[in-house]
């Protein structure tokens, strides 16, 4: 199956290349459908200064969290980073850097940057802190802000099953921001939990194309719950 | 009395109809799941890429792959679906949902909203809110009328950095139901037991008193 197998060895291999400075976008929302094992191996990998495009920055001992301790990160591109005490900490010292995003925001630039749209015009932040300094437009009446897409050096995507191929599924709310991650990488790598050969999935069902996919590896996963809530009685 | 935080949940929901797909924020907002009247069916969207969400799940069908936007466990019901985030905020933005309920910190007679951003104190980030109040049409600002100093909530100006700019037409307080058009605040029900007098002196902006101001019934 030369050609388009993409399934690689395991996590050295599939993160061969990547290097400190690097922009790295990565799917999940909260801990939910983040690529653990990528983030685990970039932390043994030590690389540092890396500018982290992902809607969140996990908690202090899990998910990007991990990547705080020895200061990897140098700047977060997020929707929302509360849940953390170190980044608290490493904003108010001044160690780190935070752009943040409005959600769908970020979900659109990461789409648009995969898409090879470079901007867009979107209503949301116009007149608020994340307007100021950006290009406004009137459309029909209403007012618009110019927001730039974004592309990283690597995606790291966190998937259910894949074929072979690198064709993707997710599961459940797992999905969230995977499939444009998966897109805006000039490498991007997914990790799943099932690799199936070529044909075992439905043509139909696949969410991220195997034409998005450069490696493939078969990582296990703690899936840690963030707030676990239950019925009451 | 001012409305409890129940009371408040329970008029939102009153103004739910049967087909609606509605987004609810995180406090007050999340509330108003419990009062949606038998009568109708409402599908809740949550921002993290689910249309159709359910209750909590027992603790035998936790799944760590299935959680609201608040990153609690969830369920889905019949009928849901489940998508990315681009096209989560694609059915925000685009103006699909119906309703959006969600809390703020200040709102002003300009339909201007502050919920995410207090100077000073450490920003942890706007998640969907911005996304929310921009691409809504429908939506219903919860929060209670003045601050725990007695100062309004319901301004001239916001003094708080903005979530979205001239976006808000509908606020419920623990006080009062307010419309806001033309630059003005209109009074449109009070809190049972509650003095148009004291929703005056804890309105900074101005405030239109209709002749026959109905009571809101619980």
């Amino acid at each position: 199956m030369a050609g388009f197998d993409k399934v690689v060895s395991g996590y050295a291999e599939a993160l061969e290349g990547l290097d400190s400075d690097m922009t790295i976008i990565a799917g999940g929302f909260g801990l939910c459908g983040i690529p653990e094992g990528c983030i685990n191996k970039i932390k043994e990998m030590k690389v540092s200064g890396l500018t982290f495009v992902s809607n969140n920055c996990g908690v202090d001992d899990f998910g990007l969290g991990l990547l705080l301790k020895d200061k990897q990160i140098k700047k977060m591109v997020s929707s929302y980073v509360g849940e953390n005490a170190l980044f608290e900490k490493q904003v108010l010292s001044g160690d780190i850097e935070v752009e943040l995003t409005p959600q769908g925001t970020l979900a659109e630039k990461m789409r648009a940057g995969g898409a090879g749209i470079p901007a867009f015009y979107t209503a949301t932040g116009y007149g608020t802190p994340v307007g100021e300094g950006k290009e406004v437009r009137e459309f029909s009446g209403r007012k618009y802000i110019l927001e730039e897409s974004i592309t990283g050096d690597f995606a790291i995507v966190k998937g259910w099953k894949a074929d072979r191929y690198g064709n993707v599924i997710y599961r459940h709310t797992a999905q969230n921001f995977n499939p444009m991650a998966a897109t805006a990488g000039k490498v991007t790598v997914v990790e799943v939990e099932e690799i199936v050969e070529p044909g075992e999935l439905e043509p139909a069902q696949i969410h991220t194309p195997s034409i998005y996919v450069d490696r493939l590896v078969l990582g296990s996963f703690e899936k840690r719950i963030e707030q676990r809530t239950v019925a009451a009685g | 009395m001012a409305l409890t935080r129940e009371q408040m949940a329970q008029r939102v929901a009153r103004e739910m109809q049967d087909g609606f797909y509605v987004n609810l924020g995180i406090g007050i907002p999340t509330l108003v799941a419990n009062y949606v009247p038998e009568d109708i069916n409402v599908m809740l969207q949550s921002e993290n890429g689910l249309l159709g969400m359910g209750t909590f799940p027992d603790e035998s069908c936790i799944d760590a792959d299935m959680i609201n936007a608040g990153k609690q466990t969830v369920t889905s019901i019949k009928g849901a679906s489940i998508f990315s985030s681009a096209e989560s905020f694609a059915m925000i933005r685009g103006g699909h949902v119906d309703l959006t309920v969600l809390g703020a910190f200040e709102v002003d007679v300009e339909g201007n909203i502050a919920s995410w951003m207090i100077p000073g104190k450490l920003i942890k980030g706007m998640g969907g809110a911005m996304d929310l109040v921009a691409g809504a049409d429908n939506i219903i600002v919860t929060m209670t009328h003045a601050s725990k100093h007695g100062e309004s909530k319901l301004l001239k100006k916001c003094s708080l950095p903005l979530t979205g700019a001239g976006c808000i037409k509908k606020v419920l307080t623990d006080l009062a139901y307010i419309e806001i058009t033309e630059g003005k605040f209109f009074l449109k029900e009070i809190a049972p037991g509650i003095s148009v007098d004291e929703v005056v002196s804890k309105t900074e902006g101005e405030l239109v008193i209709p002749e026959k101001i109905s009571v809101m019934e619980f």
